[in-house]
């Protein structure tokens, strides 16, 4: 059984983003990108099923220019079978439901029984790829996964909802979206870092796949959010507090 | 051609809040139509129909969409969706879960989490946790979006109830089997929604700390909420987390205890009028969006100010 773990390579989490002067997006220079840690958890959650003996393949696919691959290198020091990069030119904007159609036509290609992926990118925020890529290809999915066995040929999941939990029953294949407390992604090794620079990755493009990624949605700007232009008032006693609050009719 | 809302349930409970904020957010492009899938759900439809603003309700009334799975709802709705110009949501987990799948089927993107619609293609939504916003033109006819209840009005007038229509529906071929949900039963507000929030962070120590929190909410009313690192302590249920993963709210009042503010749990809460920040460290990062800022002993603090109220 194989499973495919599409990985992006972002703005690392830590990073503070800024945007550039003239609105056209956020100033990427110089700043340090990682693996989107959801895919990371999504990953993480693969390598497991194989070490459990469940799963034979685990491969690692990201889009983009070439310099993804070192988010691919990432995966294949994790612990990660195979990498695939699916190469776009260098500032190529791309949409979930063209990565959604590349993924699909992977899938197709390649025979995979599973996908695991994060819930979102934490650069888009969007969280569309999974549920489309579920889609097209007419798979059960399930979002915002916390736990998840595969039992011979299904999968029992549970989700995070607003309210709680929901446990689901997937037959496989499926498509599954990581959550943050789905586990604790591993650190690679040195020694494993240092052997991922000379696997092999598989590139391919959009052309060879046959999937059009003109973006259907254009970006026209990108604004800082509106600052918070107060300057907290410090208090010193719970009589104090509540008085300023009553005050401006924050309580009542 | 017009508008499908698709009505935000709770089992067979109409989320009347966020229906009404996803109908208040387009009414002012189109003609309204919304659509109430479920199971028993003659209540929510009745509800819907008298919300001003809705032109007609369809109704998808079935058992096997009790628990309005991703796969199901996708279906109906990629089937409803040539008919409208927009397809829109209030974000939850669930509509994150089947408005995408619904829009790939219709070969269509969706826009997620707008906070603000500039006009009838254009949208403004967050990016990088609430750290920039971006503005998004469609090239599509046939938008898919999903908006923000935190960004838009709730307050909607009542009006002579709209036409109900029942829809026939079958069940597509996807077999995921729904197994159980498990709901956290409370007499509390509902965190998305509520007016006042208290938050707990790490600073509260323990589950035992966290129950200081707990405390203060219910003498507030208020709604409790929780950071990451309180959540990935145990302290609290993963359903009370807010930040970028989790919840974004937008109470009048926010009260941070134990919590230092890392940029993704500030993402879910920056929209707050009034921020109280309780916390022992007098540099955590929190403070720098907090209207009040009480530098204490939270062990201590907290039952003082419960007494306080």
């Amino acid at each position: 059984m194989k499973v495919l773990v599409p990985v992006k390579r972002v703005v690392d989490y830590s990073v503070r983003v800024r945007v550039k002067a003239d609105g056209s997006g956020i100033d990427l220079n110089g700043v340090k990108m990682s693996m989107n840690p959801f895919d990371e958890i999504a990953l993480e959650e693969a390598i497991r099923l194989r070490e459990k003996g469940q799963v034979d393949d685990v491969t690692a696919l990201s889009i983009g220019p070439r310099t993804v691959q070192d988010t691919l290198r990432a995966a294949l020091a994790m612990g990660a079978d195979k990498a695939v990069h699916i190469e776009l030119p260098a500032d190529t904007p791309i949409d979930s439901l063209a990565v959604a159609k590349l993924l699909d036509a992977i899938v197709r290609e390649d025979g995979y029984s599973l996908v695991l992926l994060g819930k979102q990118a934490i650069d888009t925020d969007l969280g569309g790829t999974g549920p489309m890529l579920a889609g097209l290809l007419r798979w059960p999915q399930a979002s915002f996964a916390s736990e998840l066995t595969l039992i011979d040929t299904h999968l029992r999941v549970v989700t995070e909802t607003d309210s709680g939990l929901r446990t689901l029953e997937l037959p496989l294949p499926a498509v599954v979206s990581a959550d943050l407390r789905l586990n604790t992604p591993r650190y690679a090794s040195l020694p494993n870092i240092m052997k991922a620079r000379s696997r092999p990755i598989t590139v391919r493009t959009p052309a060879e796949l046959g999937v059009d990624v003109t973006p259907r949605l254009r970006q026209r700007a990108v604004s800082p959010p509106p600052a918070r232009a107060k300057t907290a008032i410090r208090v010193e006693s719970a009589a104090d507090l509540v008085r300023s609050l009553r005050a401006e009719g924050a309580l009542k | 051609m017009s508008i499908l809302v698709i009505a935000d349930l709770s089992g067979s409970a109409l989320n009347r809040e966020a229906t009404a904020k996803a109908i208040n957010a387009v009414r002012g492009l189109d003609k309204v139509s919304v659509l109430v899938a479920g199971y028993q759900v003659a209540q929510p439809a009745a509800e819907v129909a008298a919300l001003e603003g809705v032109a007609r309700v369809l109704v998808a009334d079935q058992a096997w969409l009790a628990p309005r799975l991703a796969e199901d709802m996708a279906d109906i709705i990629a089937t409803l969706a040539p008919g409208f110009t927009h397809v829109v949501a209030a974000t939850s987990a669930s509509s994150r879960s089947y408005l995408p799948r619904a829009a790939a089927l219709c070969d269509r993107m969706v826009i997620g989490d707008v906070t603000r619609i500039v006009d009838r293609a254009t949208f403004e939504r967050p990016i990088y946790a609430g750290n920039a916003l971006e503005v998004v033109e469609s090239l599509e006819t046939g938008i898919f979006l999903t908006i923000r209840p935190t960004s838009f009005s709730a307050s909607l007038g009542v009006q002579p109830p709209a036409p109900i229509e029942p829809l026939a529906v079958e069940q597509g071929a996807v077999q995921t089997i729904w197994i159980s949900d498990s709901v956290r039963s409370d007499d509390r507000p509902d965190l998305a929604t509520a007016p006042i929030v208290v938050s707990g962070g790490r600073g509260v120590g323990s589950a035992e700390g966290f129950q200081l929190v707990v405390q203060l909410a219910d003498r507030l009313g208020a709604a409790v909420g929780a950071s990451r690192a309180a959540v990935d302590a145990g302290y609290a249920a993963s359903d009370l987390q807010v930040g970028q993963t989790g919840k974004v709210v937008a109470p009048r009042l926010y009260i941070a205890v134990g919590i230092s503010g890392a940029i993704q749990h500030v993402a879910g809460m920056k929209d707050s009028q009034t921020v109280v920040v309780i916390n022992s460290d007098t540099d955590a990062p929190i403070n720098q969006i907090a209207d009040y800022v009480w530098s204490t002993d939270l062990f201590t603090a907290l039952p003082d100010l419960i007494a306080a109220l």
